[in-house]
Formats: C-alpha cells, sequence, structure tokens
C-alpha cells in the first residue's frame, strides 16, 4: 500500500472527512467571531487605556459603569429603543406585507420601492433624516406650519423626549423592509387551501388572519424580531450620525458610549464593558423569544 | 496688542512681512536670509500625515500646494489622510494603539496627553520655531510640552479661534450702536434681538467646537472653573452656578432648537437669515463673503465681553502636530513641519484662509491679514485669550475625556433646557468628573 493511497483512504473515514470539510468554517468562525469577542471580554477586565494594555482589573470596570448614570441612562435608552423599534417595524412590516401581497397594478415597483430605506447607505439616509429633523430647516417642519398645523418649527432633536422619539421612527423607517419583505415570503409560503376552506368555513377576514396567517407566520417573526433585534440593539451610525448621543446624553445608547468611552476617550477596559454588556440582554431576548416558540 | 517678541520676530524676518503684502508670501531675499533648518530628511523618505478638513476651501488647497512644493524641494514624498474634525482624535488614538499609521498628526487640544510615550520629542524643533519666530503662546506650552518628562510632546500650530459673529443692522434695529463689553450688555443685547423677531443662536447639543467654546467663556468668565490647579474638582461652586443662571436667562433668547445643534447648525442658521448672532470661527463669513456677498457686509466680529472675572477667556479648538516614535523618517517629518509653519507657508497659508487659523507663535499675530480688514482682527488675538480645556487643572487624559464626554455642556444644557436646579446639575457633572479624574 503507498503513503498516498493511505492517506487518500484515511479520508475515506467519514470521521475525518467531516472535520476536514468544516474545518474552514470552523476557522472562520473562530477567528473572526469568537476571537474578537474572547478578546473583548478579557480587554473590559483590564484597565487598558489607548497606548497602554493595563493591567487584570476583574469585574471592577463592570462595578465602575454600573454605578455611572450615564451608562444607566444609555443601557435604559438601549432596551426602550430596542422595544419600540421592534414593535413599529413589526406591525407595519406585516401590514406592508399584507398590502403587498394583494394583486395590483405596478406591484413590482412597489416591491422595489420598498427595499430603498433597507439598501440606501445607513450614513446616507441618516444624513436625510437630519435634515428632516433639522429645528431649522425641517421639511417636515415647513409643510406643517404651511399647511396651519403649527405656527413654528418642531424642535425633533432639542429634547430627550423627541429626540429619542425621532431616533425610533428613524430606525422604523429603516428596518421596516426587513420585516416586510420577509413576511412576504412567510405569506407567499401559505398554502391558498387553507384561505379557501376557511371561506367556505365562513370565516371572516380578521379570523383567517388571526387563525391562519399569524399562526404560520410565527416562525418567520422569531427569526425576523431576533434578527433585527441584534442589528437595533447594535445600532451605532444612525444615531451617531444624528445627536451624537445628546441632547445631554440622552439618546446615548450601548454601542455610542462605548465608542465615546473607549475610542474617543481612549478609556479601552471601561468602553469593552460598556460594549460587552448587552450579551446579558441578548440572552435575556433569546430566552423569552425561544420560550415563545416553544410554548407555541 | 504689541510684544516685543513679536518686534523680535521681524527684525529675525529679514524684510519683515509687512512687506510681503496681502499675498503673505516673502521676498525671496527674506527666504534666503532664514537660517539653515538643523533637520536633514532621511535619504528616500516617505511620509504620512493625517490632518482635519478645513471648513474653508482654501486651507486645504493652500496646505497641499506647499506640501507639494515641499516634496518637489526635498524629494520627501508626503500623503495627506484628511478627516472630519471629531474623526482625528479616534483615528489617531487607534494609531498609536497598533504602532503603524500616519508619521505626524494634526490632532486637537490634549491628544498628546492621552498617548505621550508612544510620541516623538518634539523639543528641537518646538525651541527652534519658538527661537526663529517669536515664542509660544503660554497655552501652546500647556498644551503641548509635558512638564513631567520635561520634553515638548508636540508642535503647537494654533486655535480655529472663535469669537461672536453678529448681523449689525439688527444689533442696531435692537438699541445697540455698539457691541457690549460686558456680561450684562451681551444678555440685553440678545433679549433686544429675540424681541425683533431676530433671535441669537449658541449650540447646547453635542457640538465639539460650538458649544464648548460659548459655555466655558460664560464658566470661566464668572469665575468658575472645572479643577483646581492639583486636579481636584471645583465645578461645584458659586461661580459656576451664577454662569449656569446667566446661561439659562440667555437661553431664553435663543433660536428654538440649540439644544440638538451639531457644529455645523449654527454656520447654516446664520447664513440663512434665521440667527442674528453667535459665536464662531470666521468660516461664517468667509463663506458669505463667497456664496452671499448681500449679507456679508452685514456680518460684524467681536471678541465676545469678559464676565465679572475680568478677563478674556474662550475655549478655542488648539490643534498641534506630534509624530509617532514609529515613523521611520523622524527627520523628514520634522522637516516637513518646520517648513510649512515657516513664514514662507504659513503667512500665505493663514492669509490665503483669511485668518480662520491663528498661529501659536506669537510672530505670526504682525501679519497684515489680522489688520487688512478689521472684521478679521478679533481673530488675531484668539491664540492669547485662549485657556485650555479642564483648566486650572493640568492638560492630560482626563481634561480630554470630559471635554469629549460634553460634561460642561451637558451641566448648562441641564439648568437651560432640561429645567435642572443648578445645584442639581452642578452636582451631576461634579460627580462625572470625578469619576473621569479618579479612572484616568
Amino acid at each position: 500500500m503507498t503513503g498516498g493511497s493511505r492517506l487518500g483512504s484515511r479520508f475515506d473515514s467519514p470521521r475525518v472527512l467531516g472535520y476536514l470539510l468544516i474545518a474552514p468554517a470552523a476557522i472562520l468562525l473562530l477567528g473572526l467571531i469568537a476571537y474578537p469577542l474572547i478578546w473583548g471580554v478579557w480587554l473590559s477586565m483590564t484597565s487598558a487605556t489607548l497606548g497602554d494594555t493595563g493591567a487584570f482589573v476583574g469585574l471592577h470596570n463592570y462595578a465602575v459603569i454600573l454605578a455611572d448614570p450615564v451608562f444607566r441612562g444609555a443601557a435604559m435608552f438601549s432596551v426602550l429603543y430596542t422595544v419600540f423599534a421592534e414593535a413599529g417595524k413589526l406591525a407595519l412590516g406585516l401590514a406592508l406585507a399584507l398590502l403587498l401581497n394583494q394583486s395590483f397594478r405596478g406591484q413590482r415597483s412597489a416591491r422595489a420601492l420598498m427595499l430603498l430605506p433597507w439598501v440606501a447607505p445607513t450614513v446616507l439616509s441618516a444624513l436625510a433624516w437630519l435634515w428632516l429633523l433639522d429645528p431649522q430647516f425641517s421639511a417636515v417642519s415647513w409643510l406643517l406650519v404651511h399647511l396651519h398645523v403649527i405656527s413654528r418649527n418642531l424642535d425633533f432633536l432639542g429634547t430627550p423626549a423627541t429626540a429619542r422619539a425621532s431616533l425610533i421612527v428613524v430606525n422604523i423607517w429603516r428596518g421596516l423592509p426587513y420585516f416586510a419583505i420577509g413576511y412576504l415570503a412567510g405569506l407567499q409560503s401559505i398554502s391558498k387551501d387553507l384561505y379557501e376552506a376557511a371561506a367556505i368555513d365562513g370565516a371572516t377576514g380578521w379570523q383567517a388572519f388571526r387563525r391562519i396567517t399569524w399562526p404560520l407566520l410565527a416562525p418567520i417573526t422569531t427569526i425576523l424580531v431576533a434578527f433585527s433585534s441584534i442589528f437595533t440593539l447594535t445600532d451605532f451610525q444612525l444615531i451617531w450620525t444624528i445627536t451624537r448621543g445628546g441632547p445631554t446624553d440622552a439618546t446615548q445608547v450601548f454601542t455610542t458610549l462605548a465608542y465615546q468611552r473607549a475610542i474617543v476617550s481612549g478609556q479601552l477596559g471601561e468602553g469593552a464593558a460598556i460594549a460587552i454588556s448587552p450579551i446579558v440582554f441578548m440572552i435575556v431576548l433569546a430566552f423569552f423569544v425561544m420560550r415563545s416558540v416553544r410554548e407555541r | 496688542m504689541q510684544h516685543p517678541d513679536r518686534r523680535r520676530f521681524l527684525e529675525l524676518s529679514a524684510a519683515g512681512l509687512g512687506a510681503a503684502g496681502l499675498s503673505g508670501t516673502l521676498p525671496s531675499a527674506a527666504a534666503a536670509a532664514a537660517p539653515a533648518s538643523p533637520f536633514k530628511p532621511e535619504p528616500g523618505a516617505s511620509i504620512q500625515l493625517l490632518r482635519w478638513t478645513g471648513f474653508v476651501k482654501n486651507d486645504d488647497v493652500i496646505w497641499a500646494e506647499h506640501t507639494k512644493n515641499f516634496t518637489a524641494q526635498t524629494g520627501v514624498k508626503v500623503e495627506i489622510q484628511e478627516l472630519n474634525w471629531p474623526d482625528v482624535t479616534p483615528k489617531a488614538a487607534l494609531a498609536a494603539q497598533v504602532g503603524s499609521g500616519p508619521d505626524i498628526v494634526m490632532g486637537w487640544n490634549d491628544d498628546p496627553f492621552i498617548y505621550p510615550d508612544k510620541l516623538l520629542d518634539m523639543s528641537d524643533l518646538a525651541e527652534y520655531m519658538g527661537k526663529t519666530h517669536g515664542g509660544f503662546y503660554d497655552t501652546a506650552r500647556a498644551y503641548c510640552y509635558d512638564p513631567d518628562v520635561k520634553r515638548w510632546v508636540a508642535l503647537p500650530v494654533g486655535v480655529t479661534g472663535n469669537a461672536v459673529v453678529y448681523r449689525q443692522s439688527w444689533m442696531h434695529q435692537a438699541g445697540f450702536e455698539t457691541f457690549p463689553k460686558d456680561f450684562p450688555g451681551f444678555l440685553k443685547l440678545a433679549q433686544g434681538l429675540k424681541k425683533i423677531d431676530h433671535p441669537c443662536g449658541f449650540s447646547l447639543g453635542h457640538a465639539v467646537g460650538d458649544a464648548n467654546s460659548w459655555t466655558h467663556l460664560v464658566l470661566w468668565g464668572f469665575g468658575g472653573r472645572q479643577t483646581n490647579p492639583d486636579n481636584s474638582i471645583a465645578i461645584n461652586s458659586p461661580e459656576t452656578a451664577n454662569a449656569l443662571e446667566y446661561a439659562s436667562e440667555l437661553y431664553e433668547s435663543m433660536i428654538p432648537g440649540v439644544s440638538g445643534w451639531l457644529d455645523p447648525s449654527n454656520n447654516q442658521a446664520f447664513l440663512a437669515g434665521q440667527c442674528s448672532m453667535t459665536m464662531n470661527g470666521i468660516s461664517i463669513w468667509y463663506v458669505a463673503k463667497d456664496q452671499f456677498p448681500a449679507m456679508a457686509p452685514d456680518i460684524y466680529h467681536a471678541l465676545p465681553p469678559a464676565g465679572p472675572s475680568k478677563q478674556h477667556s474662550i475655549m478655542n479648538n488648539f490643534t498641534s502636530a506630534y509624530i509617532f516614535k514609529y515613523s521611520k523618517y523622524p527627520q523628514a517629518a520634522k522637516e516637513y513641519l518646520r517648513y510649512m509653519l515657516d513664514e514662507a507657508q504659513a503667512a500665505p497659508w493663514v492669509t490665503g484662509m483669511r485668518g480662520y487659523v491663528t498661529l501659536a507663535l506669537k510672530g505670526y499675530a504682525e501679519l497684515p491679514i489680522w489688520t487688512s480688514d478689521p472684521k478679521i482682527t478679533p481673530y488675531r488675538d484668539s491664540m492669547e485669550v485662549t485657556r485650555f480645556d479642564g483648566y486650572s487643572g493640568r492638560p492630560g487624559r482626563a481634561p480630554a475625556q470630559a471635554l469629549t464626554e460634553f460634561v460642561i455642556v451637558d451641566m448648562f444644557a441641564d439648568v437651560a433646557v432640561n429645567k435642572m436646579t443648578t445645584k442639581d446639575a452642578m452636582r451631576k457633572a461634579e460627580s462625572r468628573l470625578m469619576t473621569i479624574y479618579k479612572h484616568t
């Protein structure tokens, strides 16, 4: 038996071949996801600053950020931002998908147009929104003033409540197509027979939606909400471009605060602790989502 | 304002800059008389510069032109990377962290003190420039000289000076013939402008330059300070309380929306005719001269009034140039900076920008551009009135962090916009500052 054929026979073993086949994917995952994550966790337990590797400090950075009202405010707004934006995207995305699932003239163009907010570069759309929300030059204010609905421009970004609400609206606008297209795919996979049977049984439109559409969309809903929540909870570009975390830190979220502390201010350890902390929320979120699926 | 060292500078410059006219260029005789540079670029040198993009067009254009000339004269290739103002600090910090990237950075304020160990000793260049150009202003030294290691960690470049920018016709309409000289007069002017439906606007948002400049002016004007000279926190004081109450009254006369303003916002509102008075660099007038010729003659500048402390003290964005130790061509980098800030280049640069940057070398206060138009003159003294951030403590990582986190700006916004009591706002800022100064 030659050396080559011996090697060949080892490759024939499903065990060896299996490991070899998954090796590239495993290396990629380890290199691009596991390593940075572990490094981030390690960094969060050091006193590292830009230019200095620092020393191991255990959970000190976490104690510091937990005592920091700016961090607590950022955590609160991150959750608020995610919950409201996801609720808005889910409701409006589903409504849009139901509309686009109907046959009408220009249906294809409407579906393509719907994707625009999703495909446009985030920073560009954020800049466009910055103009729309500008206290002096807002087209929204201009329209409302000229329609005599309001007497002076709205101050969208000037107060904590309005700035937060504005950012949630912008996030909904941007993420809406993701839900709509996901739900549209889900709707098209539901057999027409079910609706016909329901119609024969005298079900109303609402009953058909409640008993057929919504239950069958549950799996796709889980996936959409889970993925979109991760994107929303880690959103940076929209907020940094529009408010930079202001006014008075009212719109800081985990990512903007982590960037400000770690990169702009050079506190790598503290910044890493802030960046790592949403993992707790992710686990809680994943737990609730998975439980709801199991119950269903 | 005359300084003996400025006169000395003129004597050293063979023909004097006055002879150069408004072009700012030196006669060749003067250039020839300049002492030979002590910095000899390494053979085959090639360097990278990271700098901020200018708010005025000529800044980048003239800088690039001079860089091209430098390459032609020395053979040293220079690659320039430009970034928005707030992005320079993090990018430079990353370069410091990974040990590769631009050789030279033109950064902001306390940047050199965030990673002083990573920076080349600039003492020879700073001392050479100081000796040949009339010396540096005190604030420049505070930002670039590290007293702990007794060396210059950066070469001071200058400030993008701030002054009050106002529409003169509206000031007259509001009942003021001349610009007020004290804080009560300034407040009355703001109230008068609001009455005639031309309100003023000063940023209270996270605007790096605009929000910090005027809030620090008011804080310092009333005698308030972030820290004592030993870096202990001093923000919670009756002086700060007075400053907050004054700013709150001023806010009532402002255009709505200033609490969401970022750096470009006041420029846009002013040029759109919606804001009658703001604090800014010369860029508003610069743009108006080119793009709004009907408005430009009505735009005037004034040094902001002094507060009860009787001292003009402004938080201007200070820029310095520093070289990383990892640079393979430190001599070429130093020679480049010497060349760019030598009068043959610096004079036309500042002149072309119509005084947008006020240089940290005292000799340049005599440039003809400063007196060529009375509207430019207030910016001449920007270095003289600049105080470093975190005053009266020491520049360093902690005040840099406090500045990037807008601790002072947010304290003012908390009182003026969020209607927090002055006590609570001061306590909140004090608590944050204590954490920052304790952990950095």
